[in-house]
């Protein structure tokens, strides 16, 4: 083996995905990032000039900083749910017999074997004016009006929450495989009752899991677009979906594509810095 | 006077019997072994010690007490177990602390006492460390740490020297056995190497299928075996089949050796053990001839495969500067009086 051809090596064999990813990642990111520095007239169209004026926009105008802020606080909520249901549910998960586990893991997996917007729709026939919740709620002698929680941002949380527990059951129940289970008994052997053992053994070794969940629930929810479009509609905008509708109903791309480097820069800033923190935390406990 | 005392322990998972009707009384400040191949039970009954395991039958006494229903974490017993089972998320004090903060002890006594105890496995500097930044044998003095420093009644040891490499794992052994006769904790080792329960026991409970097959100090164990299964388990053994011959006489082929035959009719069929660095090696007569087929160098010592009329037997000589026989040599063995074992062929 020569040694230059040993050293090109690696270049040549990641080739393949590099082109990938630059024709189909790389190159449309640019492209939008470029787009967001024109300007827009509606008599015209798309300017060729360059400017931040979309940027300064978006960022001045309190009608895009609700969306942001409404966007930003659904992904937390929707990422502090997925805990509190998330974690228990991988920890029972992890003491069931193999038998049951597997069986109980595929419900868990369900939301996500079935098609987006299929899925959406079946929590818009739950949620509607005259769907099941409203007939539950008027069989059981609430009152004849109608309960909806269509463009609601409950509705919107509850279906979001749905699709992305399971994300955090895996990636906790990855790191519920990892724990040694005579830590636990070593636990109960030093005088710590079950209770101790969770809040002090288990849990603490769950930790890298449920954060990792963390940072794929809040990134998931913070990019959803088709629950947030269908659930929340036109009346419970989140920045996907205002995105989406400056490109396809104002047909303004620029402002557009602005709102989506926004999205994407926010989104990169919050995750890295969650994941500093992590690291910086974790690195001396765990391999 | 009796400390620990097993009444008919037994355990059963479904069909099978780990553990079978055992019988035991363990003294104040013992150490004991639990010695056994792989799925003897000798695990399943340290974790009815434990706690972590309820038995199916039979008692637990400890000092008088029956603490069969008590549950583990009211038992107060040090336990170390075979991986060690630190909490990767605590440093080596944590760690040492847990069992004493669980006992409400007040944290400037916690850390004294997290202190001395690691004095004890001279791990004093490491005390901010995590057991990540461990090697594998500061992580076994940590456990130990962790299981001495709530001075249980009983310290229970769940083969913790496995993990350690061959040097280490004998350093252990004297270093943990010099800890515990300092201490005068009760000491229960769960191991399947018999080298580390004959060296570091008081005591040793060679069991098998779940049966206890000899309880015996470890001297008796190796000379007195009371089964071929002991024989082999504890030390290296050859074993040939005869049949008694006549009194305090066994045939073997056309050879006749003198062994204590008791009370057993001629026609007997029996086995013979001898233990190979029983033999007396010499290149004459006179003993009992033998063919030198492979000699192997262990360094302190030299391994013999010989052939002879008793079949094929392996020979241990000390090393005494020289290489003595080589493969094709002639040989002739002798013994000692007493250096036969004689058991019954079903045994």
């Amino acid at each position: 083996m020569g040694g230059v051809n040993t050293r090109l090596a690696p270049y040549f064999l990641t080739a393949p995905g590099i082109v990938f990813f630059v024709a189909l990642l790389g190159a449309p990111m640019l492209m939008t990032f470029l787009l967001s520095l024109h300007s827009y007239d509606f008599n015209t169209g798309i300017q060729s000039d360059w400017t931040f004026a979309n940027y300064i926009e978006v960022l001045g105008d309190s009608y895009f900083q609700k969306i942001f802020g409404r966007t930003f606080g659904l992904a937390l909520l929707v990422t502090v749910i997925c805990v509190l249901i998330g974690v228990p549910e991988a920890y029972i998960l992890s003491k069931m017999s193999s038998r049951w586990r597997s069986i109980f893991l595929l419900v868990v997996l369900g939301p996500l074997l079935i098609s987006v917007v299929v899925r959406t729709l079946g929590w818009a026939l739950l949620f509607g004016g005259k769907g099941l919740l409203t007939m539950i709620s008027q069989a059981l002698g609430f009152g004849d009006a109608p309960v909806s929680l269509m463009f609601t941002f409950t509705g919107m949380t509850i279906a979001l929450v749905h699709v992305l527990v399971p994300f955090m059951v895996i990636s906790v129940w990855a790191s519920l495989q990892k724990i040694d289970p005579q830590s636990e008994d070593a636990g109960y052997c030093l005088g710590a009752s079950k209770l101790t053992v969770l809040r002090r053994i288990t849990l603490p070794q769950a930790m890298p899991g449920i954060l990792s969940g963390s940072i794929i629930v809040f990134a998931l929810t913070a990019s959803a677009f088709a629950t947030p479009a269908i659930i929340g509609g036109r009346r419970m905008k989140v920045v996907a979906t205002a995105a989406y509708d400056e490109y396809l109903s104002t047909l303004n791309w620029p402002l557009g594509a602005a709102i989506a480097v926004l999205l994407l820069v926010a989104n990169v800033v919050i995750i890295a810095s969650y994941n500093k923190l992590i690291e910086r935390r974790f690195a001396k406990v765990f391999e | 006077m009796s400390y620990l005392n097993f009444q008919a322990l037994g355990k059963q998972f479904g069909d099978f019997v780990a553990v079978h009707d055992m019988n035991l009384s363990i003294d104040r400040g013992e150490f004991i072994s639990f010695l056994g191949p792989s799925g003897c039970g000798k695990t399943t009954t340290l974790q009815m010690i434990a706690g972590l395991l309820t038995p199916t039958t039979g008692k637990i006494f400890l000092d008088g007490v029956d603490i069969t229903e008590t549950p583990a974490n009211k038992r107060g017993l040090g336990i170390v177990f075979q991986s060690y089972a630190l909490f990767p998320h605590m440093t080596v004090t944590e760690n040492v602390s847990f069992g004493l903060e669980m006992r409400g002890i007040a944290k400037t006594e916690r850390l004294e006492r997290c202190r001395d105890t690691l004095a004890q496995v001279r791990l004093e500097q490491f005390s901010d460390r995590y057991p990540k930044e461990l090697s594998g044998g500061q992580r076994q003095r940590v456990a130990l740490a962790r299981a001495l420093v709530i001075e249980p009644p009983v310290l229970l040891l769940d083969e913790p020297l496995s993990n350690l490499d061959a040097k280490l794992r004998e350093e252990m052994r004297i270093e943990l056995r010099l800890l515990q006769q300092d201490i005068g904790v009760t000491t229960i080792l769960v191991t399947h190497d018999q080298e580390e329960a004959l060296s570091m026991s008081d005591r040793i409970v060679v069991m098998q299928e779940g049966e206890v097959s000899q309880i015996a100090a470890p001297l008796e164990l190796y000379e007195r075996p009371a089964s071929t299964f002991v024989s082999h388990f504890v030390g290296k053994t050859n074993l040939v089949q005869g049949q008694v011959t006549a009194l305090n006489e066994v045939g073997i082929n056309e050879t006749r050796l003198k062994v204590d035959t008791g009370q057993r009719a001629p026609g007997m069929a029996v086995q013979i053990s001898i233990r190979p660095e029983k033999f007396i090696m010499s290149t004459e007569e006179p003993g009992l001839k033998v063919y030198v087929e492979t000699a192997i160098f262990l360094g302190a010592s030299w391994l013999y495969r010989v052939n002879g009329s008793l079949g094929e037997l392996f020979v241990t000589q000390p090393n005494t500067g020289s290489a003595r026989y080589t493969k094709g040599d002639t040989a002739w063995l002798s013994w000692q009086e007493g250096s036969l074992t004689l058991f019954e062929e079903h045994a």
